[in-house]
């Protein structure tokens, strides 16, 4: 603080440090603080707010675990909204790791092998996906894989059967995989190549194969950005609205579905913020084991 | 026009590290003076302090006559230039140089005006609008020196500005800085490890170790008359004897050593149980083939240095300590070979026997300090 | 590296591929706006029309919902610029603990799911009787966007050497004076990316969105809801519009970039051909333009 005091002045220093409590209090902390405490209130009409039956509660989290409806799943039966829960957590680990085997390569492409003059026009080539909207993206996807689109008749061409592509999780994880690898193969790309190229060449001249050089010097290296690009595609994917709804098939339910009609259809904001809640905390906690697993600190999210 | 610098017994701290340890001295109005010192000496420190960066710790800096307490850097009579010059390198030629007198709000006519005259002042006519990127490092420092100059600071403050460049340039830019300082008068305060650069330009210099002030003097007092161990061999080439005082009697005493007893001029507060050594520097003692009355040891030539105008002969006595005596490369007289013995003599006068000072190690031999005195 | 050749092609294939994939559904989604065929598609190929793009001139809604979506992303451009902005210089002037634990209150925004700060939001400001609407939708956005503008403002003080404010002050200028004519012209590049990437996170932006807009329609909500109502290739005449907008932007980009690259390499030169002449002049013994 006196470091900023000293080299811009008190005024400025003062406008600085205003604004940025203003972003972290206001927009963030306070916000989240209220998510919290409405989760663990009752849902009441407006007249009863304030009054004797506002207590704290567990019941808005216990709905989520209530049996009241439930799925088959292997030999138990499960409740409904905690099925969909795991799956979610399921399907959006599943484009984690698919996102990660898909962006690696070309990471390690863009950062050791291609010529350094054409590195910033393939970037911008590949930003341009990026800028098109999310949902936008995620509708070609719907379009590519309706009973009607173009991959269909691709296969009609080749005299192939035509594929229901639309069933059960399948367009869900490639719409997701297509909207985020890009947010995985950039942490990827900027921690590979603070690498320095002397060491590969050095495990070369000692005889390494190539996946001995990855498993033992590139890929540890590029842990943080690993690291990061995983927690990126987890937190969107399970966090991701449009691409499940747009191409969700009958069998496919994303949890973010649920909050939204506890949100709008029953308009029970408390339930509605104890489930995001549990987002927010599955969340949390993919980043912890993240963070322990590759032994990382917070401090390493960059784009 | 140009006014003095007092430090009064200023401290600095940082934590438990005091970088700075009462250091007083008086700076005249147009002097030109160096702190001279090895790395961490404090001598950055200092100049910092006296242009508002860093506040002391203890003690008062005055610049002509008025407490600089809590007058903050952009408010002193002070310009200062940085080691790596700081150009502002979004901005043209002339406008880094008028940037000063913008800030004070001068309009923008005359702030062209005085960026060309300064220009021409520093050798570099033409070069108003060139970009900083391209321009050599010797046109930098002219555009770092004519900014600083822009503003006509009462005191100059210089930061090892001459580090970064080769050695002919460097050679060339001492001339040059001395030249602009006698033209302009202001007080220059120049800091540097380099002994020949603060020998060369200065009126006085200062000579630091640890935060100390070991010794303010011309260059002259500096070289022939070193207050202490450490100024004698910090500054220049030195032989040191390490041993025992034996007698004092007025200016001259006997130092006794292992490979014999000698003959010395007294430095300042040495007395008989003075932690002490003897200095010869190489180029007053002399090879002879036999033994000489007075001051006289035997060695053995190890190497023969040819340095170009002159020769070190580096040398070994009887107890295996490193010993150096430098020749002047004159064709008539005949160096000697490696492997000769032969004996190494001096002058009572040309010898001193001086206190330890701040920072010297246990036991130096004349080749270490002769790597260190040589920065460059 | 010294890749052999089998590798490299076997790289080169495999950028390829990804490029493909990346951008033939683009090509597919822009392609179906000009396709005379209701259902938006590229195969069947109907015939080349316009009629899309008059549709989506026609419709008032979406129009208004475009309207309401550039107020927002104006209104979060204002807002988020300064205060990341002053977020990354103030992390940048911190050390230590207090450093690590901002920097991580600052970057958490990016890293929760935009449901998460779209309700959290609407419960905050509706405590203090603020209905949702686009203004609300503007504080949720910004508390992320701010994040990335502090991202960039921060990388781009790492290159600025802080001996440059000193030489400003130490040549009189006040704090004011430092910040307008030395800092702020050195972050310009940071501020401007900054602005256009604010501008653009908040148009496609749809999960906070979802939750604190109110009544108002925004764009990226507005399509979503025709994808369930009924789908008609005014959904592509707007793709096809937005993509040709970036392709162009990214052109305009790549051809700045290429410039300003060939610009800086002939100062360099420059610099060089000063140094050489220095060298000369001095062993010449000659004593000006060294």
């Amino acid at each position: 603080m006196r470091e900023l005091v000293r080299r811009y002045g008190l005024t400025l220093a003062a406008v600085f440090a205003g604004l940025t409590a203003f972003w972290l209090l206001a927009l963030v902390v306070f916000p989240y603080f209220f998510l919290a405490e409405t989760s663990f209130r009752h849902y009441l009409p407006v007249d009863q707010l304030g009054g004797p039956n506002d207590t704290f509660t567990l019941s808005n989290y216990l709905t989520f675990v209530s049996s009241s409806s439930t799925t088959p799943f292997l030999f138990l039966n499960v409740p409904i909204h905690v099925y969909i829960f795991i799956e979610t957590v399921l399907f959006s680990s599943v484009v984690t790791i698919i996102t990660f085997s898909l962006a690696y390569p070309l990471a390690y492409f863009l950062a050791k092998v291609a010529n350094v003059k054409t590195v910033p026009t393939l970037f911008l080539l590949l930003l341009i996906p990026l800028w098109v909207s999310e949902i936008l993206r995620s509708f070609a996807w719907y379009i590519i894989l309706s009973y009607q689109g173009p991959l269909n008749a691709l296969l009609g061409v080749f005299g192939l059967h035509q594929v229901r592509w639309l069933t059960a999780y399948n367009g869900v994880i490639v719409g997701l995989v297509y909207t985020y690898v890009l947010f995985m193969l950039f942490p990827i790309y900027n921690a590979i190549s603070t690498l320095d190229t002397n060491q590969i060449e050095a495990a070369q001249d000692m005889g390494a194969r190539w996946w001995q050089i990855h498993r033992r010097i590139i890929l540890p290296h590029s842990k943080p950005g690993v690291a990061s690009g995983c927690v990126m595609v987890f937190m969107l994917s399970a966090g991701s609205i449009i691409v499940p709804s747009l191409l969700a098939s009958p069998s496919s339910r994303w949890f973010t579905e649920v909050i939204q009609q506890w949100m709008f259809e029953s308009q029970d904001w408390n339930t509605g913020s104890a489930y995001a809640f549990l987002l927010l905390l599955i969340c949390t906690i993919f980043v912890s084991v993240m963070m322990r697993l590759f032994k990382v600190r917070l401090a390493d999210i960059a784009q | 026009m140009s006014e003095g610098v007092e430090l009064s017994a200023v401290c600095c701290d940082f934590g438990d590290f005091r970088a700075v340890d009462h250091v007083s001295v008086t700076i005249k109005p147009g002097e030109f003076f160096s702190f001279l010192g090895p790395s961490g000496c404090g001598k950055t420190t200092i100049l910092r302090m006296v242009s508002g960066f860093i506040s002391p710790s203890e003690g008062e800096i005055k610049i002509g006559g008025q407490n600089m307490r809590g007058i903050g850097p952009n408010k002193r009579p002070t310009a200062l230039i940085f080691q790596n010059l700081a150009l502002f390198p979004l901005m043209p030629v002339w406008e880094n140089i008028s940037f000063g007198l913008e800030v004070r709000g001068v309009d923008k006519e005359t702030r062209r005006a005085k960026a060309e005259e300064l220009l021409r002042l520093v050798d570099l006519p033409n070069s108003a609008d060139k970009a900083i990127s391209q321009l050599s490092g010797g046109q930098k420092q002219r555009v770092a020196i004519a900014r600083a100059l822009a503003v006509e600071p009462k005191v100059m403050l210089l930061d090892e500005p001459l580090s970064a460049l080769d050695l002919k340039l460097r050679q060339h830019m001492r001339a040059e800085l001395r030249a602009i300082q006698k033209r302009t008068g202001v007080t220059f305060i120049y800091i540097t490890h380099d002994q020949g650069e603060a020998l060369a330009m200065s009126d006085r210099v200062g000579v630091m170790s640890q935060g100390k002030l070991q010794q303010v003097d011309t260059p002259q007092a500096i070289y022939n008359q070193p207050a202490n161990g450490f100024v004698a061999s910090f500054v220049g080439e030195n032989n040191i004897f390490t041993g025992t005082v034996e007698n004092v009697a007025g200016q001259m005493g006997t130092f006794g050593t292992s490979v014999g007893n000698f003959t010395a001029a007294i430095g300042p507060g040495v007395t008989r149980n003075s932690a002490a050594r003897l200095y010869v520097r190489p180029e007053y003692a002399h090879l002879q083939a036999a033994p000489a009355a007075g001051n006289s040891l035997p060695v053995a030539v190890e190497n023969v240095a040819f340095e170009g105008n002159f020769i070190n002969v580096h040398l070994s006595d009887a107890h295996g300590g490193a010993r150096i005596i430098q020749m002047r490369n004159d064709k008539a007289i005949a160096v000697p070979a490696p492997g000769e013995r032969l004996h190494m003599s001096f002058a009572p006068e040309n010898a001193m026997i001086l206190a330890d000072g701040a920072g010297q190690p246990a036991s130096r031999s004349a080749a270490q300090s002769a790597l260190e005195a040589s920065h460059a | 590296m010294n890749k052999t050749p089998p590798s490299r092609i076997l790289f080169n294939i495999y950028v390829a591929i990804f490029l493909a994939f990346m951008l033939i559904p683009l090509a597919i989604m822009g392609g179906a706006a000009l396709n005379a065929s209701r259902f938006p598609s590229v195969y069947p190929w109907k015939g080349f029309t316009d009629q899309w793009f008059i549709d989506l001139w026609n419709d008032d809604r979406m129009l208004n919902a475009a309207k309401n979506t550039v107020l927002v992303a104006l209104g979060v451009v204002c807002m988020a610029v300064p205060i990341g902005t002053a977020g990354g210089i103030l992390i940048n002037s911190l050390r230590g603990r207090s450093r690590s634990f901002l920097y991580g209150l600052m970057v958490a925004p990016i890293l929760t799911p935009g449901a998460v700060i779209g309700i959290s939001t609407l419960l905050f400001w509706n405590k203090f009787d603020v209905p949702a609407g686009l203004h609300l939708s503007a504080f949720g956005q910004v508390s992320y966007i701010a994040a990335y503008v502090m991202l960039l403002v921060l990388a781009r003080l790492q290159s600025f050497d802080k001996g440059l404010e000193e030489a400003a002050l130490d040549l009189g200028a006040s704090h004011a004076q430092v910040i307008r004519r030395i800092l702020a012209p050195h972050l310009y590049p940071a501020i401007g990316a900054g602005a256009l990437i604010a501008f653009f996170q908040s148009v496609e932006n749809f999960n906070v969105t979802l939750f604190t807009k109110g009544t108002y329609d925004t764009l990226t909500v507005y399509v979503g809801s025709k994808v369930r109502t009924g789908i008609t290739p005014t959904i592509n005449a707007l793709a096809l519009i937005l993509i040709t907008i970036t392709i162009i932007g990214a052109a305009a980009y790549e051809v700045l970039r290429r410039r300003e690259e060939s610009r800086q390499e002939k100062l360099r030169e420059l610099a060089r051909e000063a140094e050489v002449a220095t060298e000369a002049a001095l062993l010449t013994g000659a004593t000006e333009t060294a």
